[in-house]
């Protein structure tokens, strides 16, 4: 197998953007992306582009503003995880030796509001089984009971990431908030709260890969995995109306993760940082678990001790999380690669992790999906 | 008169049952009936009446209406484990979330989701008790 690198990365800051559509979002990241790798769009010899709600050929609408058609332009759906699809397909293609300079991208504009998507039959959603927020309060529950997690440390999740988020220009929110107004927002599904919840919004980001040339500093792809779930949990994104009465079912982050792990020859011990799914605040402590920065059912502890925090052993969701920046699914993942990328070449600023050389980003949607990428440098 | 949310789901009447499916490959029971055993991929299972009481797994509530939905807010949501086993995800007929706790009994019922003006439109809910009057 080829090694792979990102030879640059480029993004549009998430947000809302009324002004805007979703190809212009696409040409600043992509655009950013070929700048720092110092191309141009026609150097480019295949492109996978995340989108779940874009529409037909979004990638091309894109890559024909940056003239750079004439190649296979694959837009890939898988939720959430939709822009680590894109990446996973554009690195194999590398690692494979079919090509040698290919370009990962995600773009999206959410509606606003809770996410409506064509997942759930029109039966469902008549039934009022099609409350996205719901889904994750149920999770949150479940974990808050198995791992003794209170609603103080939901609000301490979201002060760290809107803390961190704080230091991040292409973040939707960029000012810190204090605890007691946190569980004070309004109840959305209890247990979760409206500031515990990240918000549906709109962005653009892209990673050109590369052969790797073995240059010093390089960030290398040590592992890009994406897996589906096995079936039988009845809370797993797949959103199932029934399932086993059977809580051994790995989650498909576990399976993710484990696969990463052991492609990228590391353990979670070894990671500088890590973005995950934090779609909510307890989804970023159940990501913790399942991505083995502690022991299943010790996560409170890990928060607690403030490792998760920029400065701590093991800072999580540096960049802010989707808690600061907001989710535009199929940028999602992608943003999170950027962010590592910055980490690792040490140009985060004051969001810095200090001496970086390794990370990993996680995501987590509907499908179910999940994605794990590790980069080095 | 009132209509099912859907043909298949479950039996009207004042003694509802949902319906499932029974693998007689690795015994596995999943609602609403399916083609395949979802756990073991064993084609064509049978057809079974799911138990009516089970116990709460899991509960929140719906505080405001997601897309697609016309019927009364707030409204339980959660998952009730039944007495054979197989976790479902349903309405619960109790919102306050705070009046409720982990493993209490739980029974089937159906419940109006439809909006006002519109000809009464029911789903599966469990409520809280085991049924007996």
């Amino acid at each position: 197998m080829t090694a792979v690198s990102v030879a640059g990365v480029g993004i549009h800051p998430f947000g809302r953007f009324e002004d805007r559509t979703t190809t212009d979002l696409g040409v600043v990241a992509v655009r950013d992306a070929l700048d720092d790798a110092g191309i141009r769009g026609r150097d480019l010899q295949a492109a996978f582009c995340g989108t779940a709600y874009g529409g037909v050929a979004s990638g091309h609408k894109v890559l024909g503003r940056l003239a750079a058609t004439g190649i296979p332009i694959v837009d890939v759906e898988a939720g959430c995880a939709s822009g680590a699809a894109a990446l996973m397909l554009a690195a194999s293609t590398v690692a494979s030796g079919q090509y040698d300079t290919v370009l990962a991208f995600g773009l999206e504009k959410m509606p606003k509001g809770i996410i409506r998507s064509s997942f759930f039959e029109p039966w469902q959603e008549a039934a009022g089984l099609g409350s996205t927020p719901a889904y994750f309060a149920l999770r949150a529950q479940r974990l808050m009971a198995t791992s003794g997690i209170t609603d103080g440390d939901l609000a301490a999740v979201v002060t760290k990431n809107r803390r961190h988020g704080a230091a991040n220009p292409d973040a939707m929110f960029r000012s810190e908030v204090a605890a007691a107004d946190v569980l004070a927002s309004r109840m959305v599904c209890p247990p979760l709260r409206l500031w515990m919840l990240c918000s549906p919004n709109e962005g653009a980001a892209a990673a050109v890969l590369r052969r790797s040339t073995g240059a010093a500093g390089e960030v290398r792809v040590a592992a890009s995995v994406l897996t589906s779930h096995l079936p039988g949990s009845v809370l797993s994104e797949s959103t199932p109306l029934s399932g086993l009465a059977d809580d051994s079912i790995p989650a498909p982050t576990e399976r993710a993760a484990a696969l990463a792990y052991e492609e990228a020859g590391v353990g979670p011990a070894d990671l500088d940082l890590v973005e995950c799914q934090d779609t909510d605040a307890a989804r970023e402590l159940l990501s913790c678990e399942e991505l083995g920065l502690c022991e299943s059912g010790g996560v409170a502890d890990l928060l607690r001790s403030g490792a998760t925090a920029l400065g701590g052993p093991i800072p999580v969701n540096v960049s802010g999380g989707l808690i600061s920046k907001g989710e535009p699914l199929g940028a999602s993942a992608l943003g999170q690669v950027v962010e590592l990328v910055r980490q690792l070449r040490g140009a985060a600023g004051g969001r810095q992790v200090g001496g970086a050389r390794l990370g990993l980003a996680h995501t987590i949607g509907r499908g179910a999906n999940a994605s794990v990428v590790i980069l080095q440098r | 008169m009132s209509k099912p949310i859907r043909e298949g789901l479950f039996t009207s009447g004042g003694d509802p049952r949902l319906l499932g499916s029974h693998c007689g490959h690795c015994g596995g029971r999943h609602f609403p009936r399916i083609d395949t055993c979802p756990n073991c991929g064993t084609p064509s299972p049978q057809d079974c009446e799911l138990p009516p009481r089970g116990r709460l797994w899991a509960w929140t509530t719906v505080t405001a209406a997601p897309p697609g939905y016309e019927g009364p807010v707030p409204y339980g949501f959660g998952v009730v484990e039944l007495d054979d086993g197989p976790r479902v995800i349903t309405r619960l007929t109790e919102a306050d979330a705070a009046a409720l706790s982990a493993g209490q009994p739980m029974h089937l019922v159906l419940t109006a989701v439809s909006g006002p003006g519109d000809d009464e439109v029911v789903s599966w809910a469990f409520a809280p008790g085991d049924g007996a009057s």
